[in-house]
């Protein structure tokens, strides 16, 4: 027994899967059984990178114009029954890796433990270990039921690596009967262009919050992350606010970032924020409030107006 | 139109929150606030019932000590009534089990037209409750929905993608989870606070509902350990005199940055 046959779900973004997902593909490895990855949409397009990570098999999934995830988790599910049988499912903490999991979740009548960073084995269980409270305490959860096992993590829990293997045999499977749970459609996708590196690829992030004022002070950031070659982030509180998409937010519910340096402006280090950003190598903190939680966490702090300090160093900057 | 929302009455986030040491449970013993993840959910509910012409918005809420501020607060800013599910079986209950409740609190009510859920709360954050109860009624889902319209009976919404967002459509009955900043909440009014005092609340136990098990002995989990990360150590902070700029600068060169 043990956990010797592990599914991960993968997200696929612009044609690749996405880091968050060859990260997990890594981790699933160590386990030392059988790797087997389902993605939404196109296998052929991505079996030769998840098959260098380490998966054997790809299970596609062809969702059509319905919602992905009641699609994927249909199809497990029928898999399941058809005799497949996995010990453990490892999500990423995306849209899709929620949404299947959770149809999944009920399907199977399991349990899910979500926002993970650690799993590990524990006999034929496994436990994984969930950072609370913004990260300052670790709570490590054991399933106790049978398998399945489900899981989500938080992306950058892993780094991913290649292990060299062959591209990974492909497997159509289709969606089985909906019923009423497949009437939603997609009717449109939209891509939100964005120009630079991404947000959660970036060595240097430059993040704006509320401490800003108005949305067209916004510009400032933009124009500091430009002149560092890096990506602009901001704090939920903006986003919220309608000042920039979503596709910006740095945090608990937006994206998790890891750079070489992370600056925060007029952010005043709300729970939220700080567990996107903390894993930061190094932080810079520029807010007027000298109490602002963010300070707590900060190699550089600058106790400031952000409209007086910005200008000047993009000046200096610029003349650089 | 009917609209059923689902809230959660929570610890004051402005307050650090706190393990009960005996059960490995977030305290709740405290009073319990509207999670404001929820406003959105139960402003876009009045919105559509409003558009709608007719109809009203119910609330379900699963809560310790019959706890009902938070519901009061919801009620206040228009819905009509609830089911509340108080229970202290219920303590210990996984992300599965209290999709279970929601649903037959659902039910309870004789179901609606739509089903509103923020996309997770702010103290757990599980955030696949509102897609399990979907799938235990057996109803369509639009999650992580950041625009809503209901035009000649079907739903339209714009929902949150990786890299960007989808357009779909829905036929009703269905659930969507809403995204924060969907709609700007109102604040209750004087006369919305007074009423709310007199609307009812159906308060039931989770055996009214006939769903067991529930609480510990439900859930697929226990909690075997619980440590304190590392904590990252704060560095220097100074006050700005104009020039501190010239010290991000040396620091970003120190990095190599550049």
């Amino acid at each position: 027994m043990g956990i010797s046959n592990i599914w991960v779900f993968a997200q696929v973004a612009n044609g690749a899967p996405t880091s968050g997902s060859l990260e997990l593909v890594t981790k699933a490895r160590t386990f030392g059984g059988s790797v087997s990855v389902w993605v939404a949409g196109d296998g052929a397009a991505v079996a030769g990178a998840l098959g260098e990570y380490g998966a054997s098999k790809v299970f596609a999934v062809d969702y059509g114009q319905n919602l992905a995830g009641v699609s994927v988790a249909s199809a497990m599910k029928a898999t399941i029954d058809g005799g497949e049988s996995p010990d453990l499912i490892m999500f990423p903490q995306s849209y899709e890796g929620r949404d299947v999991m959770a149809r999944l979740s009920v399907k199977l009548g399991r349990t899910v433990l979500t926002n993970s960073v650690d799993i590990e084995a524990v006999g034929d269980s496994v436990a994984a270990t969930t950072p609370i409270f913004g990260g300052n305490t670790l709570v490590t959860t054991t399933f106790t039921g049978g398998a399945p096992y489900l899981a989500a993590f938080r992306p950058k829990s892993f780094n991913p690596e290649a292990s060299g293997g062959s591209a990974a045999a492909v497997q159509a499977v289709s969606v089985p009967d909906l019923g009423a749970t497949g009437t939603a459609k997609i009717t449109a996708v939209h891509v939100e262009e964005t120009t630079g590196p991404k947000l959660d690829e970036a060595n240097v992030v430059v993040s704006g919050g509320r401490g800003l004022g108005e949305s067209a002070n916004y510009a400032m950031i933009e124009t500091l992350a430009k002149l560092l070659k890096g990506a602009p982030g901001a704090s939920r509180a903006i986003v919220d606010a309608g000042w920039v998409p979503y596709s910006y937010q740095v945090g608990q519910t937006g994206k998790v970032v890891k750079p070489s340096v992370y600056i925060a402006c007029g952010i005043s280090g709300a729970t939220q924020h700080m567990v996107g950003m903390k894993g930061s190598k190094n932080i810079i903190a520029i807010n007027k409030d000298k109490e602002a939680p963010i300070f707590g966490i900060a190699d550089l702090g600058i106790v400031g107006d952000v409209h007086k300090v910005l200008p000047k160093l993009i000046e200096a900057l610029q003349s650089l | 139109m009917n609209v059923i929302v689902c809230v959660k009455q929570i610890p004051d986030p402005a307050n650090p929150g706190a393990l009960d040491a005996s059960s490995n449970t977030l305290k709740r013993e405290g009073k319990l606030i509207l999670d404001e993840s929820d406003s959105y959910g139960v402003e876009m509910a009045l919105q559509l019932v409003d558009a709608a012409g007719g109809g009203e918005v119910s609330l379900v809420s699963m809560a310790p000590n019959s706890e009902t501020a938070g519901l009061r607060t919801a009620l206040a800013m228009g819905a009509a009534k609830a089911v509340l599910v108080s229970d202290p079986a219920l303590q210990g209950s996984d992300a599965l089990t209290t999709a279970k409740i929601l649903a037959a609190a659902i039910q309870r009510l004789g179901g609606a037209d739509l089903i509103i859920a923020a996309t997770e709360s702010s103290d757990g954050y599980t955030g696949t409750v509102p897609e399990q109860i979907a799938e235990v009624l057996g109803l369509p889902s639009v999650t992580f929905a950041k625009k809503v319209s209901i035009e000649g009976g079907v739903l339209k919404a714009n929902r949150q993608t990786e890299e960007g967002y989808d357009e779909v459509t829905c036929p009703l009955p269905a659930l969507i989870s809403v995204t924060a900043g969907v709609v700007e909440p109102r604040y209750p009014s004087f006369k919305g606070i007074m009423a709310a005092k007199s609307k009812p609340v159906d308060e039931v136990t989770a055996a009214d509902l006939g769903v067991t098990p529930v609480g510990w002995a439900g859930a697929g989990q226990q909690i075997s350990n619980i440590a304190q990360a590392e904590a990252r150590a704060a560095g220097e902070v100074i006050e700005d005199d104009g020039e501190t700029f010239g010290k991000i600068v040396t620091f970003l060169e120190g990095l190599k940055v550049i």
